[in-house]
């Protein structure tokens, strides 16, 4: 099946009929156009995998993990701009989901998460593998509930997509106690859900957005910080065509990468801690900063205090609480991205005749910072001895013309991938951004290729997370998931080691990783293809096989410890602050 | 702090479990400081409101009041300045005072015009209402009676018309 139902079986999930609590989630969620439910299943759940056993139409995927099964249903949902949805038992079940829920929560992603509970006659009892798992997520999801009665079933389910797909996206947990899952009621589908509470976005205001369009043409030297709101949005075209309008230049954040083509020429890359050069020295230097659907994260902004210090900060956002929430802002719309770029659109639009005076008056800060661009770009000492984490980026990128889904776990090779990836659509860079959540990477990628049946996903890890759900290898081989899972083992905790050798005086304190399986022999225990390389050659031979490969392959590729990623921001310093390692001395500054 | 930062949200809250929860966990997830909650039915069925006393700039009750929005079960969040609210709160007090002070007391009391509402062998409750600043003004007074207990509700508020 796929989201798409036929007329008649929907007509057919639709009947009144008395059925159980079961067979009202798994009509409900097919009613939703649910295409996959990743899960695992436990003794609070029983009914309701009872129920999938007489329902061919109903897909379910069966992880090794329930972290694994949240981080899948993450990945399909970052990918698709659908709603994942990811079911656990109770207890156990639903605790091994927290991080997975505070991973979506941190970065906006919308999930129903359903979770078994103990019978309501034993709620409260401390009955086996009972957790008060509403109580446990409330700070990490937007919104939680425990069902009652299974006439109430249908209804919260609406409400929780609704909740979770509307204004700024977030998991939404639906607990079901196990009597609720096998009552049985006759089956009400509510054709909408009321929720007083609840509004999906706030109508940006006309003024604010004129108040912008002055300071657009007031600015002098202005830069565009495009954030993973714009991705939510679905309002790269709109960004595009602002960009356009007004020529100013734009960074993005981690998760903004793909809302702007990296081909676009006014690109800086990612500002921050390991951001381009031009993209800090553009936030230092100007005079007016947009951010849309950014939040001002400290790995973005480092230092707060002196920040963007001689700009207007104009923050469009369709959360409100961020509005202001950690940098002074004069301009604040909130609303969501696509209708505010739009309607910004066509307020430039209709002053056309400014836009020449604009551009010259840019100009010689635009030439600055293009210039910056490319005196400074990204870069790396390449080897021919050893094998470079970002030289087999770029290879990943040159082959597949950035059109791939690349998943990355947290950490080095996460940042490798951000800088020395490719991304030309959105919604094809996936990553923990906000949680910083190791054993992401993996179980993201296939949720992604559960998604997009037709994309390359390629799932880059380091050799620390592949360990943290390497499990899931089961699920690809099983089902033939064609992932691509690149490891970039350097036998240490990269990113921890690199901090412990630039800020701790070179005291690697548990960071050695050695001890760790062949990761070859790891996936083809599992019936993967697993491919090695350390060298250049092998690494393109190895990659080959991997793409004509129709079916999961692991390459573990071996590459230098010694490799840090630059340029670096310490935490705690500001943007100025930069340190560019091995090319401190190539003349920048 | 200055007077003037102190500030009140009125928040319409749906009577759902747990909406208590949600509120307060929003408080300290956030690390913001409450004065006072006080919770309790209103005009609407099925909804309660929840007075919060709080101290904060402009910025922060901003920023406060919007993350409250967000709360699906909170429905309405409003909130003034103590300038422009009505705010009383409510303070039983039992004392135990020696037996040469009880006229005095009792002439205190009949002032403010708070009333004994339990009188036993050797101690007695009052009953206090008034804004916070007054109630600890008056603690403050009758410390020499001979204070055993002291419950307060917190304050509850309306703003002014």
């Amino acid at each position: 099946m796929n989201g798409l139902l036929s007329q008649e079986a929907k007509e057919k999930l639709l009947r009144k009929d008395e059925i159980t609590g079961s067979e009202i989630l798994l009509r409900t969620l097919l009613l939703e156009g649910v295409e996959c439910v990743f899960g695992y299943p436990g003794g609070a759940v029983l009914y309701i995998y009872d129920a999938m056993h007489d329902n061919p139409d109903f897909r379910h995927l069966l992880t090794r993990h329930e972290q694994g099964a949240i981080h899948a249903a993450d990945g399909y949902a970052r990918s698709t701009g659908k709603i994942g949805v990811c079911l656990a038992t109770s207890g156990p079940g639903a605790t091994n989901l927290v991080t997975g829920i505070a991973t979506a929560f941190m970065d906006s992603v919308p999930l129903v998460v359903i979770t078994g509970n103990v019978p309501t006659t034993l709620i409260g009892t401390d009955s086996f593998q009972e957790a008060d798992i509403v109580g446990i997520t409330q700070p990490i999801t937007k919104h939680s509930f425990m069902v009652q009665r299974a006439e109430d079933l249908a209804w919260t389910l609406r409400a929780a997509f609704r909740i979770a797909g509307t204004g700024r996206q977030g998991p939404v947990l639906v607990d079901i106690p196990k009597d609720v899952s096998a009552e049985r009621t006759a089956f009400v589908y509510p054709t909408s859900v009321e929720l007083p509470g609840y509004s999906e976005a706030p109508r940006p205001s006309a003024a604010a957005i004129e108040e912008l369009a002055e300071a657009i043409h007031a600015a002098h030297r202005p830069v565009v910080l495009a954030g993973g709101g714009v991705i939510s949005s679905g309002a790269s075209a709109e960004l595009e065509r602002f960009l356009r309008l007004t020529g100013f230049p734009v960074a993005t954040t981690l998760l903004g990468l793909g809302s702007v083509a990296s081909a676009y020429p006014g690109w800086l890359g990612m500002p921050g801690m390991h951001g381009t050069y031009a993209a800090n020295q553009a936030l230092i230097g100007c005079d007016l900063l947009i951010a849309v659907g950014a939040r001002f994260d400290d790995r973005v902004t480092m230092k707060l205090d002196g920040f963007a210090r001689n700009a207007r900060i104009a923050h469009i956002d369709i959360d409100a609480a961020e509005l202001g929430k950690l940098v002074p802002t004069s301009i604040c719309i909130a609303g969501d991205a696509k209708q505010v770029l739009g309607e910004l659109n066509s307020v430039l639009e209709k002053e056309e005749d400014k836009r020449a005076r604009r551009l010259e008056q840019i100009s010689s800060w635009t030439d600055h910072v293009h210039l910056l661009s490319e005196r400074y770009p990204l870069q790396y000492r390449d080897s021919d001895t050893t094998l470079k984490p970002q030289y087999v980026m770029e290879m990943i990128a040159d082959t597949t013309g950035g059109e791939a889904i690349v998943t990355t776990d947290v950490g080095q090779h996460q940042m490798w991938a951000a800088q020395f990836g490719r991304y030309v659509r959105p919604r094809s860079f996936l990553s923990s951004g906000g949680l910083g959540t190791m054993g992401f990477g993996f179980p993201s990628a296939i949720g992604a290729q559960i998604g997009n049946p037709d994309r390359i996903v390629v799932s880059v890890n380091g050799d620390g997370g592949m360990q943290m759900c390497s499990q899931e290898l089961a699920i690809c081989a099983i089902h033939n998931i064609p992932v691509k899972i690149a490891v970039f083992n350097n036998r240490t905790l990269g990113m921890i080691r690199q901090w412990q050798e630039l800020i701790y005086e070179g005291r690697y304190s548990h960071i050695d990783l050695s001890g760790s399986p062949d990761f070859v022999k790891l996936a083809e225990a599992y019936g993967v293809k697993g491919l090695r390389a350390s060298s250049k050659q092998e690494a393109e031979a190895a990659w080959q096989e991997a793409l004509s490969t129709p079916g999961p392959v692991l390459i573990d590729f071996e590459i230098d410890p010694n490799e840090l990623v630059y340029p670096m921001v310490p935490q705690g310093e500001k943007l100025e602050n930069m340190i560019l390692g091995d090319f401190e001395d190539d003349g920048f500054r | 702090m200055t007077d003037s930062d102190k500030n009140y949200l009125s928040l319409l809250v749906s009577d759902t479990p747990g909406v208590l929860q949600r509120v307060s966990g929003l408080f300290s997830r956030r690390s913001y400081n409450i004065d006072s909650v006080t919770v309790g039915g209103c005009e609407k069925t099925s909804f309660s409101r929840a007075i919060v006393a709080v101290q904060g700039d402009e910025q922060r009750m901003a920023q406060i009041g919007s993350q409250l929005n967000k709360l699906i079960d909170v429905v309405e969040v409003n909130r003034f300045g103590a300038a422009s609210a009505i705010a009383r709160e409510l303070m039983l007090v039992r004392l135990s005072p020696p037996a040469e002070k009880r006229a005095e007391l009792q002439s205190l009391l009949d002032l403010f015009r708070f009333p004994i509402i339990e009188t036993a062998v050797d101690s007695l409750i009052v009953q206090v209402t008034g804004d916070k600043e007054k109630n600890d003004a008056f603690l403050a007074m009758i410390a020499r009676y001979g204070i055993m207990e002291i419950v307060r509700t917190g304050e509850t508020a309306l703003a002014r018309h």
